[in-house]
């Protein structure tokens, strides 16, 4: 016992949890689990293969899981699809209950969650118990709210069906709350596949969900490695795929889900920055780090990974930070007293001593806490990295350890610079006291979550997800919702225009006048096409009509650098770009008889229909107009004092290919909500019916819009499709052409992993506002950026 | 200067080795001081879950917060009586029995101080005498700090020649709040030079001072100006102390500490009245300022029913059972 000496050394002794509650359940299941189909725990069958789930803090084997065969995938994907409209038909209520009943189920169950978690993933107890396990919680009661509440607040849509969800090892029990909850509160059905590592707290949710009262089907569970992965987002019978992981693997899921009709979101790596002012806190910085690298052993997505510290303060905010350092206790996951536990598996360990070990080469200095690590176990010591430049290794690559890498800034503006300079988009987290400059940097982070003066901040009400190579679509908050519904199909059929309804004459293509030359519209400016070539344009009667200008690679290579420097754009208010968009519209107005002409002459419709596709172009203007300064974000709330600001932000440069249908309306409908938001585009307007595209520029050329904002290259779709999905610099592909290069311009798309809006089914009724127009435009216009702001004084 | 009392060092026990000198007035570094109350919250909220003290770890831990103690008796009603009974007790605050059971020698367990106003230091000095328990008194114009100036400084001298070891002077609140440091510095600079070199404890009373960078920059400014300690209240604040306002303060110290060398202590006070709470605030000063600050020295606690509970916590430790008041002597 020895009081009298812990009375002088004043040394924290040991203080474990008891791993007993989740040793007598593992020992109750057999320490051996199969997967969870219909309601029901399948056991191990033979064929599939099984392995091994360990303790990382010991190396122990906890349990034996199987594999899951092609067989046994295809039974979850069919029981949730036979569940699919029973689970839809009970209603809100019934769905509210079952997630409130399974949310206090979790939090019954807090102790059993935290340990067996723990024990899984090797994440200290404290974290488990204090933000896994609650947060989990909070989902589901989060969302047991939002399936009472969708039927009004999400009126229009409906469930998008069967959701595959592949979540990975470094938050097994939250990101699988986090995913299933909001897919079932709106009438989805799941197959969760776990991370191969940490498959555990995943059953224990399954058990539970069955005692919630959610119907057999509703959540199914397979298990398995990447192989499993790669059954789900190949199968047939899912129609959406939600992955968490690295971008990597996000990357070939992209890829092969390409033109298979699923829908995607992707939360992938990150490098996120974490930059501190010289007016910041710099104790509370430090902390603030703790929380940001140090916080379940760096294995976090969003982590505060890349310190960005003002020049003057560096030295100063090193020293504080290598002393905290030394107070950080490493160890045994289940001690209440551990900040840092053990590295979720030894092929992780490896990555991480591989990727730290190769920055000897550079002027860098390594610096690791001193502090006692267990001898056995996957365990790394805290890690500063300094020195480094912007070119090295360590400050691009995702470390995905307990490692900070550091460097230097000059002015805010070089902060946001060097935070940017990235190919990842997560998250950030900027300190200082002044809220001048936390408002003025926090929107120019091009990432979906900055957390002003905290770090890694989350909650069920706030979305979450990122930009670029962090992957596409947000979590959490309405925002998340939206991911896991689609578009109820319009009802009034108004019309796509059919080619019944479409005159095989040449009426109107009368009075050839003098010889017009159509260019592409390129940074405000006319221009040739970099070809020289030009390709015939016919009337549906076969009537040459014109020569439309032919573009390539390099028309859009141009473009695209001339709508990524009409900076200007985006920073400009709604309410000057909403006068554009009005201006468009009364210039388009003086001109409209010759745009029914044009309409007319390429697609044969009636003066009156041609008429009236000019007049719903008006109006479409109009509508945009309206939307412009009336997008209005949110302030969701949080348990936090403070207030998260959910900012609609453009997308950036996006490249549209037009429909054929209509070729002044569907490209106006195309052009005008994205730049109500703020976005610059490159359009490719319809093959067969590219003039009045381009005499659209003539339009836009007398209506004040600036050099960039819009450029129009005409072209063969297929060549300039592959263009613009390939090019880094687009941030969205929207996609209403052709069907066929659905699959292609996906599969393209995942290079930079840019947004995707694919509407090809030509079942959109142009003319109907209801369809042809609205808020689900303005969502593929806009990114949604959390900014977190806690306040207080 | 105008003077009162006529002060005879020759009378009461010498004077401490005071542990910081004092530096000029920085009011640059003073203004630099920034204080985020929402992460300070964060992670004061966080702490004590980071932290878990157990069994005998616990006990020795509860047994170093008594060691610790400013056992402090400041009411109306206080009698030379009441402060003679406190006395006895913080030379014997837990019963002997129960420590020879958890093998703690009783003579290691005294409380560091007891605290009572200027008209008791007298009786509270002749009670603890050879204790090694030191008497310390509160001051100028305590608990509002608005008595005439020179009667403040009065005060102490006539405290500290009736045998005070310790004085805890309150500050001029109005000084920080209207960002009058140089007043507060000054103001400070005399208590301490008519403490004489007793160890002086600065109260800021945080409660009133508005918000926490206040508190930090008055605690920074009270350092400069040669507080021994820095303490966050007087007890009779509508807010006294929190984990929050402690966290301000002791990074200010930490600041202090590495730009001028010198140690600072910290006492929290008022509305301490559970072990739990002592952990907590024990493991802060551990986490935040490092071993060397948990001795007497650099660490009280300003506590009058702290003790009670830690007393019962102990009879757990030692037999296993819980335990009530009535089982152990009052102070």
């Amino acid at each position: 016992m020895n009081i009298p000496a812990k009375f002088d050394s004043m040394e924290y002794g040991p203080a474990p949890e008891t791993a007993r509650p989740a040793i007598d359940w593992l020992d109750s299941r057999g320490r051996a689990f199969g997967h969870f189909i219909n309601g029901e725990f399948t056991g191990q069958r033979a064929g599939g293969g099984t392995f091994a789930c360990r303790n990382p803090a010991t190396g122990d084997e906890l349990a034996v899981f199987a594999q899951a065969t092609g067989a046994e995938v295809d039974d979850a994907v069919a029981a949730a699809r036979g569940a699919l409209l029973d689970w839809q038909d009970r209603g809100p209520g019934f769905r509210s209950r079952c997630l409130y009943a399974l949310a206090r189920s979790i939090q019954k169950h807090s102790r059993l969650f935290a340990v067996l978690e723990s024990l899984d993933n090797g994440k200290p107890v404290r974290e488990s118990r204090d933000i896994d396990v609650p947060l989990a919680s909070r989902h589901f009661l989060y969302h047991a709210g939002a399936a009472k509440l969708a039927p009004s607040e999400l009126a229009g849509r409906s469930p998008v069906g069967v959701c595959g969800q592949i979540i990975p090892w470094n938050f097994p029990l939250l990101m699988a709350s986090w995913k299933i909850a909001p897919a079932i509160a709106v009438g989805n059905t799941v197959v969760l596949k776990p991370a191969e590592y940490t498959p555990l707290t995943a059953m224990l949710l399954a058990e539970l969900s069955v005692h919630a009262g959610i119907p057999p089907g509703v959540i199914n569970i397979v298990n398995g490695d990447g192989r499993v992965g790669e059954l789900l987002t190949d199968h047939e019978g899912i129609n959406k795929i939600a992955f968490t992981g690295s971008t990597e693997v996000g990357r070939l899921i992209r890829r092969d889900t390409a033109g298979s009709g699923k829908s995607l979101t992707l939360e992938l790596g990150g490098k996120s920055p974490f930059i501190v002012f010289e007016d910041a806190d710099l104790d509370s910085a430090v902390e603030g780090l703790v929380d940001a690298i140090w916080f379940n052993q760096g294995e976090v997505c969003c982590a505060g990974s890349r310190l960005l510290v003002s020049e003057g303060i560096a030295e100063g905010l090193h020293a504080r930070i290598r002393e905290r350092m030394a107070k950080l206790r490493v160890g045994d996951p289940l001690d209440k007293c551990i900040d840092i536990g053990a590295i979720a598996d030894p092929v992780q360990l490896a990555r991480i001593s591989e990727l730290v070990g190769g920055c000897s080469g550079d002027d860098c200095q390594v610096h690791t806490a001193p502090v006692d690590l267990p001898e056995a176990g996957c365990f790394y010591p805290p890690t500063l990295i300094t020195g480094l430049t912007t070119s090295s290794r360590l400050m691009q690559e995702e470390i995905f350890g307990p490692v900070l890498v550091s460097a230097t800034f000059r002015t805010p503006d070089e902060a946001v610079e060097l935070a940017n300079n990235t190919r990842y988009g997560l998250a950030a987290s900027v300190w200082t006291e002044n809220i001048n400059l936390a408002l003025h940097v926090a929107p120019k982070l091009d990432c979906g979550v900055v957390w002003i003066n905290s770090t890694n901040l989350f909650d069920a009400a706030a979305g979450f997800g990122g930009r670029r190579d962090s992957g596409f679509g947000r979590e959490g908050g309405w925002e998340g919702l939206l991911e896991y519904t689609k578009p109820q199909a319009a009802t009034a059929e108004v019309s796509p225009r059919s080619a019944k309804r479409r005159r095989r004459s040449d009426a109107g293509a009368a009075s050839p006048g003098i010889d017009r030359t159509p260019k592409q519209f390129v940074g405000g400016k006319q221009a040739r096409p970099d070809s020289g070539l030009s390709y015939p344009v016919h009337s549906p009667g076969g009537k040459l009509l014109g020569h439309a200008p032919l573009g390539n690679r390099k028309d859009v290579r141009n473009a695209v650098e001339a709508a990524r420097a009409a900076s200007g754009w985006p920073a400009m208010s709604g309410h000057q770009r909403a006068q554009i968009l009005y201006f468009i519209a009364e210039n388009l107005d003086a001109r409209k008889g010759e745009f029914a002409d044009g309409i007319m002459r390429q697609t044969g419709v009636s003066r009156k229909d041609s008429e009236r596709e000019v007049e719903a172009s008006l109006d479409r203007l109009f509508t945009y107009g309206a939307w412009a300064d009336k997008f209005d974000g949110n302030v969701h709330s949080v348990p936090v004092r403070g207030v998260v600001l959910a900012m609609r932000e453009p997308i950036g440069v996006v490249g549209v290919l037009c429909p054929d249908d209509f070729p002044l309306l569907g490209t106006v409908s195309l052009m005008a909500p994205l730049i109500a938001m703020g976005n610059t585009c490159v359009l490719v307007p319809s093959e067969r019916c590219p003039l009045s595209a381009t005499d659209l520029y003539q339009v836009l050329e007398t209506s004040d819009v600036p050099g960039g904002v819009v450029n129009i290259i005409a072209g063969h779709h297929r060549e300039l499709a592959m263009t613009i999905a390939g090019h880094d610099g687009v941030d969205s592909v929207w996609h209403f052409g052709d069907p066929e290069l659905t699959g292609p311009v996906e599969h393209e798309s995942a290079g930079n992993l840019k947004r995707t809006w694919v509407d090809t089914d030509r079942g959109r009724s142009w003319l109907d506002p209801n369809s042809g127009e609205g808020q689900e435009f303005l969502h593929h216009a806009t990114d949604i950026k959390n900014i977190w702001i806690p306040y207080g004084e | 200067m105008p003077e009162l009392a006529i002060v005879d060092d020759s009378t009461g026990p010498g004077p401490e080795k005071s542990g910081n000198p004092g530096v000029d007035l920085d009011l640059e570094w003073v203004r630099g001081v920034q204080v985020n109350r929402s992460a300070l919250e964060r992670r004061t909220l966080s702490l004590p879950g980071r932290r878990s003290i157990k069994r005998e770890w616990q006990a020795a831990w509860l047994l170093k917060a008594i060691s610790l103690m400013d056992l402090t008796t400041l009411a109306g009603d206080d009698t030379e009586d009441r402060v003679r009974r406190l006395a006895a007790k913080a030379r014997n605050p837990v019963r002997r029995d129960l420590l020879e059971a958890i093998g703690m020698p009783p003579e290691r367990v005294n409380v560091a101080a007891v605290c009572v106003y200027h008209e008791f230091v007298r009786c509270c000095a002749a009670a603890l005498a050879g204790s090694g328990i030191k008497t310390a008194a509160v001051s100028t114009g305590f608990p509002a700090g608005q008595s005439p100036y020179r009667l403040r400084l009065a005060e102490i001298r006539e405290s500290v020649s009736a045998g005070a070891e310790e004085i805890d002077i309150v500050i001029s609140r109005r000084h920080v709040l209207s960002g009058n440091w140089e007043a507060l510095h000054d103001e400070v600079r005399e208590f301490r030079e008519a403490c004489s070199g007793r160890c002086m404890k600065t109260i800021l009373a945080t409660g009133e001072l508005g918000t926490l960078r206040n508190v930090a920059r008055a605690s920074l400014v009270c350092m400069m100006a040669g507080a021994d300690f820095v303490k966050t209240s007087t007890g009779k604040e509508k807010v006294n102390a929190t984990l929050q306002v402690s966290l301000a303060m002791v990074r200010a110290i930490r600041d202090y500490h590495a730009r001028t060398g010198h140690r600072v202590g910290f006492k929290p006070a008022g509305g301490i009245s559970k072990s739990k709470d002592a952990l907590a605030w024990l493991t802060l000063m551990k986490e935040e300022l490092g071993d060397e600050w948990l001795l007497p020295e650099l660490f009280r606690f300003g506590a009058s029913s702290l003790l009670g509970d830690i007393e019962r916590q102990i009879e757990h430790f030692a037999t296993g059972n819980y335990s009530v008041r009535r089982n152990h002597p009052l102070g």
